[in-house]
């Protein structure tokens, strides 16, 4: 299966290495190089790349590549979600997965490597059981660790490993017993110029964070299943139960994890509570285009819209640009030609907007279309896939994704 | 130098690593040539130094520097001997450390390695069980031939041990072992049938590797643990059952008979096309006999499905390989809504899938048509997804979707990613040559693209229209004209050659500008790139043929151009083409024949998928992301004609007794676990002769079970009666606990019992009296579980008495294959029909139920095609200026499951605030039910809004009458629904729909005659028109002349089935069979004009 792995920074310097059988020599990074070259964006790097002797499949997150070597037929989706995996633990262990963060913790790194896999196969990869094993770096055991001279390493053998349910360890105990759920849901939608959504689905998850003492077993029902219908679970969770009875039956892991996420693809359903007002026009003959636009709320059953960022590329003949923003902060990249405003919160009475002109290449032609639009935003507390829908926008090409949180549609039972 | 020394410092582990560095630093002098190398000596005597230290801290962080110098790829090895001694440490973190330099270290140091093994084989024996483990994986883990002796020797003994954690490891140990000394091969073999057997969920996934890796064709060791690893499946770790998922599908490929009948195949396009008479002919003597699915080719089918809910991608990537490859043809359609699920995860991720999905699209258009949408590409998306997303979009494109793609094509031909827009362009043009429809359309919006401002994106379309042209010969003498003219401004090579091959192919079309540009391209010929010089060679021959007046002189020019082209193919292009077409002496009998070789009829190109031959790649595989046989890449086989002997699956009781023999731990673990899953329960109520069988749960594992018991009953039927009895004795006595179990629990369900149990009781009496009494009375009191046993009992008695009983056996066999599926889908039929003794939460409950064990048979699908028709609700000038349509997106109502959902767009035509619009009073007929949206606060002058809202109209076509209300005034207005919107569609196989039909006859059937011009029933036709009228789902027909369609009304949950049946000349009968005979009339007098008129 899996045979090495490198890490390799934006540069393209290897600044890791782990080999679980025999020493690969780096020099096989050499095809990852080229295809890096050819591909321009880091984000265009072929996932799975052929050498004479080795496969080289990759992931790319944080601005890191994570480059694992294979000899032979293996699935590449087995390896891929491996390396996300691993990605995963990375920044579940310290918090942020950088360069400089795994340079700092290059031990711990490789010791958590070292228990992930065993020559190439998956040994341990829930985190509540790596945690077992090596605990991760706080500030305070760095001190301690500095003065006592104790390590990271757990003391005591792991006994999560060796039961049916891998994800929890056993002797949990807490004072305060409590469950927390987090329902996010994001919308994924097009909207074409005229403002009509061409598709829009959402995707949701519901994260828990359990603190509760011993073997909890619990169940949780919902009170519109009907929409869940295309889910996945974690591993926790008794399929059956659900194929019968439509009831979420799990023992939790301990802390936080992602209970399930779900898609509905509802289209029609979805009400996308902004809109966006554009006026962007490139003038053939003269070198300024005024540029305009607005975000307002729609929809919003009376929560806030919070977090709202617009990123839009514009064309390459824009040379600059000089806008003022009515709130928030705008920056435009000239080389990437990448706008970005951050605006912040939506105040229904006064509605965000950014005006000002372009200045265009002197002697290009116009473009020949307006930008695409992106737009990020977050509303608490609401839940957009049981709510009235919805939906009008103006506004050219382009995709929002936004977050909601609440709790509404759960009932908790504890046994 | 000094630099030297601070990289050095960076790789110290921070903190107090950091400041012995310092220290160490201050201890080197810089001393000129040979500083780099003492330096380098210093630095290691340094860590030696604190490796001998007495205190752990300062040999911990030695190690800690030493595992950073490992990753970061500098070589450590001289440490060795030093960091050797250390194996034995007490503290656990240096021990870790050392480890992972041995394994590192341990190839180039083989002698001094061996110092270590003595630790481990110590170890070996400790009584904690992590420690055995964690010693193993440590020393097969060391790859010092010498050792091998040792490592197998542990490998046994771990193998055999208590505790499972340690039996995974020698799993592990056993493919590092046969890395290291493959000829130890044989013995590995043994280990691996002895770990195959284990029943723990721990060891299984990783035997399973080894077995992958060391013996794949061992096929033969699966048999007896097939049953077994299928049950087990569920409650594997996650990439565990990747590897057994794979293995299991290349087993079911070896060891069934191909489930695909042929009317499926005529689905995969033009698949048959190819295919031999004689294959058609062996396909036709094979149809011959009914196919019944093996029961252990059902039970894999059956318990991967849970696991595409799986979060891990590749579970869910290996589940839909494994439907694809080996279920029945009908069934494979659930993969692609939880493959579509995958398309939000990570970059890397959606490429892998959407590969996968492309291969997939290309043979089952009809499986991922219904998300058609969730391919359509974001700006976001990097440049590899946006063309993986075209190539499916391409292949899905048919004449029902093509209009709506290509408005969603011209958006990407805009986009700012070039390269994106070249290849929509080529997509634009594959769709055009598959869609005859849509051919001329493509090609004026390819013709406007040639105006383009990109150049880019010109000549893709340049090259496009050629393949466009070339393949329809016809009329297009404007299109050439203005590609002419096009050669003046365009400069991309590629685009240049295609314009000229045209005119040429065509100059005698375009008999006044082919010369013309000739003459251009004479003037220009040296510059031009070679693509293009060859292409002028060419255009000059041809016309040299066929005009040779004007253009005589110029060709010639052109010719002696060549003559000295620095390119050799341009000047051997020249020779030939002079020898061939200027008349001289010593010409031979070819240039005769110049003109036929040069304006011969050339084929078109076929603009075909680049997925098109990956097919023969097991999904999945990496050899089929790269289209190359990747190393060890097993080959998928070919179902075999004749299934080989299922019997050797069969698990020999005596084998089970042996593994009943209690042990006390495995006895406390097992509590454990039953705690946790069902299915491992029954596993372990064999392991640990408790009767806690008597639980039940998973229907499967008594299957795989009975097989056992069937066997036993098989060897010893002729001279052991008792041990058989006895064996019966304990099974009714099981069956008679799990009964009243399940009767206390099932109340509701066994209404939809009775019918099977009937099936079971006749087919009981009819199999023959081998079978005790008790075994009989349990079943026949019994529940839908106990069938499974006694179903595949009978079979193998059946088998037995083969001989004698041959009459017998036909209709024995069709009773089980229709068994087969009610023991599958136990409660479909009560949904479809509800009986009005139902309560509606009952029905509630059961429609959950129906959801999750039955989608494969009758469920709600999603609909096939969303009209967008819209009906007017308010006109502007009744309702002062505010109007209002609505539409049915035919989507499931979230207000409530019997409401229809219907959409409202309200918009404001007026020129000031329209304020609070809202629904008012309501007059409904009785029973009706109505879910109103939520007032709108205001709506801009030119805006508009759309809205939901759901009425439950009842299943009657009745009007709701309601009053919409703005601030200032009150509208009347009213919903009438057209029938077909008060259906949902379902997906049922044709099987069931033959069923239901003919449940549902007399009363319940109405028809008419249909007269329509033949090109009216062209499939296509008929689906696109019935799916417009009403929300119906289509169902799978075997024979062409048949289409059948089936819903279910929104308000009752009654089935309706439409078949539209073509007979002779153009006439062709409508049935609709349902219960509701009203609708049903209304449908059918809605259908009819729809489908006779042109």
């Amino acid at each position: 299966m899996i045979h090495s792995l490198f890490l390799i920074n934006s540069s393209g310097d290897i600044f890791l290495e782990k080999h679980w059988k025999s020493v690969v020599s780096r020099s096989v990074c050499d095809y990852f190089f080229e295809a890096q070259e050819r591909a321009t964006e880091a984000e265009n790097v072929p996932p799975v790349i052929p050498t004479p002797h080795h496969y080289l499949l990759s992931v790319y997150r944080h601005k890191i590549f994570f480059v694992a070597v294979i000899q032979t037929e293996v699935p590449p989706l087995f390896v891929i979600e491996f390396l996300h995996r691993v990605v995963d633990t990375f920044q579940d262990y310290f918090g942020v997965c950088s360069e400089p963060v795994i340079k700092d913790n290059v031990v711990v790194v490789y010791e958590v490597l070292e228990e992930m896999l065993d020559n190439g196969f998956p040994l341990a990869t829930e985190s509540n059981i790596l945690k077992e094993l090596i605990k991760p770096p706080t500030i305070l055991r760095t001190v301690v660790n500095t003065i006592t001279g104790s390590t990271n390493v757990g003391d005591q053998l792991p006994t999560g490993q060796l039961s049916v349910v891998p994800w929890r360890r056993t002797g949990v105990k807490y004072t305060n017993n409590e469950a927390y759920f987090d329902v996010i849901e994001e919308i994924d939608a097009i909207i074409d110029k005229s403002g009509s959504t061409i598709t829009a689905e959402i995707q949701g998850v519901i994260d828990a964070c359990v603190k509760l003492t011993g073997m909890p077993d619990l169940t949780l029902s919902f009170m519109n299943p009907r929409l869940l219908d295309d889910v996945s679970f974690h591993p926790c969770v008794r399929f059956k139960r659900w194929e019968s009875e439509r009831i979420l039956s799990f023992i939790p892991p301990d802390g936080n994890f992602r209970l399930l996420s779900y898609h509905v693809s509802a289209q029609n359903l979805v009400a996308i509570p902004v809109y966006v007002k554009h006026n962007i026009s490139f003038r053939d003959s003269s070198s300024h285009g005024r540029f305009e636009i607005t975000v307002g709320p729609k929809q919003t059953m009376g929560k806030t819209i919070e977090g709202v960022t617009v990123t839009s590329q514009m064309p390459k003949g824009v040379l600059n640009m000089s806008l003022t923003p009515s709130q928030g902060t705008h920056t435009f990249d000239p080389v990437t030609k990448m706008l970005s405003w951050d605006v912040g919160k939506i105040n229904p009475q006064k509605l965000p907007s950014l005006k000002g002109t372009m200045s265009l290449q002197a002697g290009a032609s116009k473009p020949d279309e307006n930008p695409t639009i992106n737009l990020q935003f977050k509303i608490q507390q609401l839940a957009i896939s049981a709510q009235a829908p919805a939906d009008d926008a103006h506004q050219s090409h382009a995709a929002i994704v936004q977050t909601h949180q609440g709790a509404s549609r759960i009932a908790l039972q504890r046994r | 130098m000094s630099s030297n020394s601070f990289s050095y410092n960076e790789q110290s582990g921070g903190g107090e690593a950091t400041e012995l560095g310092q220290e160490a630093t201050s201890t080197i002098s810089p001393s000129g040539a040979f500083g780099l190398f003492s330096s380098d000596l210093k630095k290691n005597e340094d860590l030696k130094q604190m490796l001998e230290s007495n205190k752990d801290s300062a040999k911990l962080d030695a190690m800690k520097r030493i595992v950073g110098m490992i990753a970061k790829g500098k070589n450590a090895s001289e440490l060795f001997p030093a960091v050797v001694k250390n194996v034995a440490s007490k503290n656990i973190e240096i021990k870790k450390l050392v480890y992972v330099y041995l394994v590192r270290y341990a190839e180039e140091q083989q002698d001094l390695a061996l110092l270590s093994i003595s630790t481990f084989q110590r170890a070996l024996k400790d009584p904690n069980q992590l420690i055995r483990a964690s010693a193993l994986r440590v020393l097969s883990s060391i790859r010092v031939p010498i050792i091998v002796p040792i490592m197998m020797l542990a490998i046994k003994e771990a193998s055999a041990d208590l505790s499972p954690y340690v039996r995974k490891n020698a799993a592990h140990a056993i493919q590092k072992l046969y890395s290291l000394d493959p000829e130890q091969k044989e013995m590995l073999i043994e280990v691996i049938e002895k770990l195959l057997k284990d029943k723990s969920t721990l060891v299984a996934g990783s035997v399973v590797m080894a077995f992958e890796e060391v013996c794949p064709d061992r096929i033969d060791l699966i048999h007896k643990n097939y049953r077994k690893l299928c049950n087990l499946l569920v409650d594997v770790e996650e990439w565990g059952q990747v590897v057994i998922i794979h293995m299991l599908t290349r087993y079911a490929r070896t060891q069934f008979v191909s489930p695909w009948k042929e009317g499926d195949e005529l689905e995969d396009n033009g698949k048959n096309f190819y295919e031999s008479d004689d294959d058609q002919k062996e396909k036709t003597d094979k149809r011959k006999k009914p196919y019944t699915m093996d029961p252990d080719h059902r039970l894999l089918i059956r318990n991967t499905k849970p696991l595409l809910q799986s979060r891990n991608a590749a579970v869910v990537m290996a589940v839909a390989q494994l439907y694809w490859h080996i279920s029945p043809k009908s069934e494979a359609g659930i993969i692609s809504k939880s493959l579509v699920r995958l398309l939000r995860s990570n970059r890397e991720v959606q490429y892998i899938v959407l590969q996968n999905i492309a291969t997939m699209s290309i043979q089952r258009k009809g499986m991922f048509e219904p998300y058609l949408k969730s391919f359509y590409v974001r700006s976001t998306d990097p440049t590899m997804i946006k063309t993986l997303k075209l190539e499916i979009l391409t292949n899905l494109a048919n004449e029902a979707n093509i209009s709506i793609l290509l408005r969603e094509f011209q958006t990407y031909v805009k986009s700012q990613d070039k390269q994106f827009a070249a290849a929509t362009i080529q997509t634009i043009g594959r769709c055009a040559t598959n869609i005859l429809e849509v051919t001329d359309t493509c090609l004026n919006g390819l013709v406007c693209l040639l105006s383009n401002r990109d150049e880019i994106v010109v000549a893709e379309s340049v090259v496009v229209i050629k393949k466009l042209l070339q393949m329809q010969p016809a009329q297009h003498g404007e299109i050439i004209k203005h590609m002419a003219k096009l050669l003046d401004s365009i400069t991309v090579p590629v685009a240049r050659a295609s314009i000229l091959w045209l005119i040429g192919e065509n100059c005698e079309r375009v008999p006044k500008i082919a010369p013309d540009v000739l003459r251009k391209m004479a003037k220009s010929f040296t510059s031009e790139d070679d693509l293009v010089k060859l292409q002028i060679l060419n255009l000059g021959a041809k016309l040299y043929l066929t005009n040779s007046k004007q253009t005589k002189l110029l060709t010639q020019y052109i010719l002696n151009l060549g003559k000295y082209d620095q390119n050799y193919d341009i000047r051997d292009r020249t020779r030939f083409i002079r020898q061939l077409i200027v008349p001289n002496e010593k010409s031979g009998a070819l240039s005769k024949y110049a003109k036929k070789i040069f304006l011969a009829q050339k084929p078109a190109p076929l603009l075909e998928s680049p997925f098109k031959d990956r097919d023969h790649f097991q999904l999945g595989t990496l050899s089929h992301t790269l289209n190359i046989k990747a190393t060890g890449y097993l080959e998928l086989s070919n179902w075999p004609e004749v299934a080989p002997d299922p019997s050797v699956r069969n698990v020999e009781v005596i084998e089970l007794a042996k593994e009943w023999t209690p042990a006390g731990k495995a006895k406390q673990e097992n509590s454990a676990k039953k705690l946790y899953s069902e299915s491992e329960e029954e596993e372990d109520s064999s392991d640990s002769s408790s009767d806690s069988e008597s639980e039940s749960g998973s229907e499967s594992v008594e299957q795989g079970e009975s097989g056992e018991e069937g066997d036993s009953n098989e060897d010893s039927s002729e001279d052991s009666s008792s041990e058989q009895d006895s064996e019966s004795e304990r099974e009714s006595g099981l069956e008679n606990k799990r009964t009243a179990k399940r009767n206390s629990k099932a109340k509701g369900k066994s209404d939809s019992e009775d019918g099977e149990k009937e099936n079971e009781k006749s087919k009981t009496s009819r199999s023959s009296n081998d079978e005790s009494s008790s075994i009989e009375d349990s079943s026949s009191d019994s529940e839908s579980e106990s069938e499974p046993e006694s179903e595949s009992e009978s079979r193998r008695v059946t088998k037995e008495k083969e001989k004698k009983t041959k009459q017998d056996r036909t209709p024995l066999t069709k009773d089980v294959s229709l068994l087969d599926l009610d023991d599958f889908n136990p409660v479909s039929t009560p949904v479809a029909l509800p009986t009005p003794a139902l309560s509606p939460s009952l029905m509630a409950d059961l429609e959950g139920l129906n959801l999750s064990t039955s989608s494969s048979v009758i469920s709600v699908s999603t609909p096939a095609f969303v009209p967008t028709k819209t009906h007017v609700l308010l006109h502007r000038m009744s309702g002062k200026g505010l109007a209002a349509h609505y539409f049915f997106p035919r989507q499931p109502c979230i207000f409530g499951d019997k409401m229809v959902s219907i959409q409202i767009t309200l918009n404001n035509t007026t020129d000031r605030k329209i304020e609070n619009i809202h629904i008012g009073e309501k007059k409904l007929p009785i029973g009706m039910k109505m879910h109103v949206f939520n007032p709108i606060d205001s709506l801009e002058p030119e805006g508009s809004i759309t809205v939901s809202m759901g009425i439950d109209f009842c299943d009657s076509t009745q009007t709701a009458s309601f009053q919409l209300c703005t601030k200032d005034d009150c509208f009347s207005v009213n919903i009438q629904p057209p029938v077909g919107e008060l259906l949902l569609p379902v997906a049922m196989s044709e099987k069931d729909f033959k069923k239901e039909q003919g449940v549902l006859t007399g009363m319940n059937e109405t028809s008419a005659v249909i007269i329509a011009a033949p090109q009216n029933f062209t499939p296509s036709v008929i689906f696109q028109k019935v799916v417009n009228v009403a929300n119906v789902g289509a169902v799978p027909s075997g024979q062409d002349n048949v289409h059948r369609f089936a819903a279910k009304t929104v308000h009752s949950g009654s089935l309706m089935l439409v078949t539209v049946e073509l007979k002779e000349g153009s006439t062709a009968q409508l049935i609709i069979n349902t219960e509701k005979t009203v609708i049903g009339s209304v449908l059918l007098r809605e259908l009819k004009p729809v489908l006779s008129q042109g």
